[in-house]
């Protein structure tokens, strides 16, 4: 008998709303993350397929409800975008497909192997929050490469009178009464949530209530230079070099010289970061989630005890670096669930500094940037440099801010191995399938590792899926 | 410079609940107060319909609240205003987090009274409405909690479901919803058919997306869910803490045992949870069923003293043994945890415990009870001294406003892990008076 996880089957969302209601926004953001936590998830933009099948837009003519040539168009784009959805649900082993479209869609039920379906509509009486949405947005987007902005505006709120003519919002106390969804209201001032079927409904609602658009910035950065970064020596908790205590108060210059209205500064509950947070001499708050990953048995070494000592340990590491975890310890994978309830905060909040370490830095990162589990555990997060992450659009700007004080560099890229040094390995049985097991956190319990069963794959029905 | 660990809520939060008699008002308060308290936002709840009783103090009809009986209005109102008294006391002068106002407050004058009392008290104020319509949950909440009030102690189950149907339609034209134009501006959450749906208006804070998650996901469909530490393990039989080691021959037979209790039970969907430690998953191998291994699950960390047995301890470190006899629950082991953090690790547990119907955890000591502490409401100075034996199974029910709990001994022997607190915990303490309560090992 193997662990058997939260939920098994597969789940469609569904984006509902007239245009220009932050549903890709919200799609790309919530598929953003869902991947972080491992939940494998794509986006299908029927405005993408329809871009592929008409060329070249002319006018907001084609979204007339009583065209009908644009009309089978656009029919045939859905159809193949939900062929396309079902192989990655089905054949790709893809937890969950998003669906940006401005067409309420009727489904046909009945089929045994459809998915769970949850509906994510947007609606928005505010026409200011919809005019800022089409300058963000659309105005720089493919359909109108060349047009003056004013054009824009108009052709796109005439395209959004269209779509009115036949839209019917989920009416959860009629028709729609037995749909599972969440309707969002003027940008999350309001919510409707109806019948939510499971775990993976329930952090999405979660998720989506505490995301906000308005304007803020997230600096992110580790401590100072600290006396084991010194010697070379990975995670413990030791306190601030000379170079770290100059860095402190050069980031207390920057921070001052930035004029952030109503900055929080979170830290870890590791010296290191703590005494970097003194010198900003602000209120700050302690995470103990914050804390570096737990190297386990390699606490407190260098990479060259650990590699005389555990060479093998050290070569798989190597090879697979999101998933290994430490004897003992704690994997960057591990590190990612106890950081979610960091994310969901930064989420609710303004403007933040985390003071935090290297591979926790790396996670947050990856949130914010997008990048995938193989590319996470290699990001670039030097000593004395602060990134400061601006949402915009879609993603988000990243501004490198390097302070003038000198520092070790820590970062170790991935060696090109030769294949005699591996050691021989079984399949890679420690990938964790759906990541439903919810935030977590910290366990740093520091006790040696016996050969516990572990936690073994399921009985796949299909291939592994792979990280990206 | 100034350091803070700063708490969740910054200003007091009034929780103000709202909806007719038998929409699960108390039930929600009570489940909403306990929850907030295990995770260490300190909460009271105040239930109006008590002050009435303090006050009146024998319950005649439900002509009581008609709607123009004047000496019961005046009353009725008395009461609200004792009980906003307290609130005020509790938030600003007994250092309350929170206060739940458990009333019907279901015209939007009473509402209104109540948020700017929240307003000149500095108080955030956030509505709970419970609406429902389905007469079968009306019905089967009368018969859960309102046949068994003080109000009809002397009456005949008949006698009181009448009455108390009167007295919901007493309610019923002056009730004012939360409106979606004409509340606008409020904070608040609306709760549909049981948990059917949700409205969500304007949620201002981390405490108030935590009590709207914690309500998104609690149900009332019946289930049980059982608790109990894995099978004896070796390093138990002698006497030494934390570690990760294997079971022994009598914890294989209470393997055995539980699983042909757990088939006699008979129990619908059973969910098997253990910890990533090898002496739980060897338990749930035994069961023959898919189990899921959570790794918030594993038990506290010892830190330096890992593997020690107690007198061990006393003599390597009798300073910290004497400060964690003195404080268990905040006392943290160094470079390891305390009863505090793993109640924070164990938050999600909680709330998947919430979300699902019949679950067995099969845990560590120290895990089951921070587990048993939430279901049974048990304050932080008693957690780490509740009762958790090796094979027993405790089996939690929700009744009413609680849990009722069943403690299934499983029959096979184990050594007892109990360690009470000893009288002397003083740090110049000599060493037999420190030991005196650890359980007899090998």
């Amino acid at each position: 008998a193997w662990a058997s996880y939260m939920t098994n089957s597969p789940t469609l969302i569904v984006m509902i709303g007239l245009p220009a209601r932050g549903k890709t926004y919200m799609s790309k953001k919530l598929t953003r993350y869902l991947n972080w936590i491992g939940v494998p998830t794509k986006v299908f933009n029927l405005g993408v397929y329809r871009r592929e099948a008409v060329k070249s837009y002319k006018s907001y003519d084609f979204f007339r409800h009583d065209n009908k040539e644009a009309m089978e168009i656009r029919k045939r784009c859905a159809l193949v975008a939900l062929e396309d959805v079902k192989s990655y649900l089905l054949e790709e082993c893809g937890q969950i497909a998003v669906r940006s479209s401005a067409l309420k869609i009727a489904l046909h039920q009945g089929s045994s192997n459809l998915p769970g379906v949850f509906f994510v509509e947007s609606v928005c009486d505010d026409p200011e929050v919809i005019a800022a949405n089409i300058l963000e947005v659309k105005v720089s987007s493919p359909d109108y490469p060349e047009r003056h902005r004013e054009n824009v505006m108009d052709d796109f709120l005439k395209r959004i009178e269209c779509y009115k003519v036949t839209y019917q919002p989920l009416d959860p106390d009629a028709n729609d009464k037995d749909l599972s969804f969440i309707k969002v209201i003027n940008v999350g001032q309001r919510f409707l949530v109806n019948r939510v079927q499971d775990y993976i409904q329930s952090k999405i609602v979660y998720y989506l209530m505490n995301i906000h658009v308005q304007p803020r910035t997230i600096y992110l950065c580790r401590h100072g230079e600290s006396e084991y970064n010194l010697v070379g020596r990975i995670g413990g908790d030791s306190g601030l070099s000379a170079r770290g205590k100059q860095f402190s108060q050069a980031l207390k210059k920057f921070i001052e010289e930035q004029e952030i209205v109503d900055l929080k500064v979170w830290t870890s509950q590791l010296k290191r970061t703590i005494q970097t947070a003194e010198s900003l001499g602000v209120l700050y708050e302690q995470w103990k989630i914050l804390n570096e990953i737990d190297a386990g048995v390699c606490e407190e070494m260098t990479y060259a005890e650990i590699e005389a000592k555990y060479p093998e340990e050290f070569a798989m590491r190597d090879q697979e670096k999101y998933l290994y975890r430490y004897p003992g310890g704690e994997s960057y994978q591990d590190l990612v669930q106890r950081l979610e309830p960091v994310i969901m905060e930064l989420e609710r909040q303004g403007n933040v500094l985390v003071i935090s370490h290297q591979a926790v830095m790396r996670c947050l990162l990856a949130y914010f940037l997008d990048k995938s589990a193989d590319e996470l555990p290699y990001l670039r997060c030097p000593l004395h440099t602060i990134l400061k992450l601006t949402p915009v659009a879609y993603g988000c700007k990243v501004e490198t801010i390097t302070l003038d004080v000198e520092a070790v560099n820590t970062h170790r890229d991935k060696p090109s191995l030769n294949s005699h040094d591996l050691p021989s390995r079984q399949s890679p049985g420690r990938m964790r399938r759906n990541s439903f097991t919810p935030r977590a956190s910290a366990d740093t319990a520091k006790r040696p590792r016996h050969h516990s069963l572990g936690s073994k794959p399921l009985h796949l029905l299909g291939p592994l899926p792979s990280l990206e | 410079s100034v350091s803070l660990a700063v708490c969740m809520t910054n200003c007091p939060t009034l929780i103000v609940m709202v909806g007719l008699p038998a929409r699960g008002k108390t039930y929600i308060s009570k489940k909403l107060t306990r929850y907030l308290n295990w995770i260490g936002v300190p909460t009271k709840e105040f239930n109006v319909g008590q002050y009435r009783r303090d006050l009146v103090k024998k319950y005649k009809s439900f002509e009581f609240f008609l709607p123009d009986n004047e000496e019961g209005l005046k009353i009725r109102k008395q009461c609200a205003l004792a009980a906003l008294n307290d609130v005020r006391q509790y938030l600003s002068e007994e250092n309350g987090h929170v206060a739940v106002f458990d009333a019907t407050n279901t015209t939007r004058e009473r509402r209104e009274t109540i948020y700017k009392f929240g307003e000149e008290n500095g108080y955030k104020t956030f509505f709970v409405e419970s609406v429902c319509v389905d007469p079968e949950v009306i019905a089967a909440n009368i018969v859960q909690v309102k046949l068994g009030s003080p109000d009809y102690v002397d009456c005949s189950n008949d006698e009181a479901t009448e009455d108390f149907m009167k007295r919901i339609e007493c309610y019923k034209n002056s009730y004012e919803t939360l409106d979606e134009t004409l509340d606008k501006d409020l904070s608040y959450i609306k709760i549909m058919d049981v948990g059917r749906s949700y409205l969500v208006n304007r949620v201002m804070d981390h405490i108030q997306s935590r009590i709207v998650y914690y309500l998104m996901n609690i149900h009332v469909t019946p289930r049980s869910i059982y608790l109990c530490r894995h099978g004896e393990s070796e390093l138990n039989l002698k006497g030494r803490i934390g570690g990760d080691p294997g079971l022994s021959v009598r914890g294989k037979e209470f393997a055995k045992s539980l699983a042909q209790f757990i088939n006699e039970q008979n129990i619908k969907d059973l969910k098997v949870w253990t910890s990533q430690m090898k002496r739980t998953i060897q338990t749930a191998e035994a069961l023959g069923v898919p189990y899921e291994q959570w790794k918030v699950l594993n038990e506290i960390d010892a830190g330096v003293c890992e593997e020690m047995t107690y007198e061990e301890i006393q003599e390597n470190y009798p300073l910290e043994f004497a400060l964690r006899d003195q404080d268990k629950y905040r006392y943290r082991y160094p470079k390891g945890e305390s009863y505090e953090d793993l109640v924070q690790r164990l938050e999600p547990v909680i709330m998947e415990l919430e979300r699902q119907e019949n679950v067995l955890v099969i845990c560590h000591q120290a895990v089951m009870r921070c587990l048993l502490a939430y279901f049974l409401d048990k304050p932080a100075e008693q957690l780490p001294y509740l009762k958790c034996p090796l094979h027993t199974v405790l089996k939690l029910t929700p009744v009413a406003y609680g849990c009722k709990v069943e403690s299934i001994f499983l029959n096979v022997e184990a050594v007892n892990t109990h360690r009470d607190k000893p009288e002397n915990v003083d740090i110049s303490r000599p060493t037999v008076d420190a030991l005196v309560t650890v359980p007899a090992h090998q």
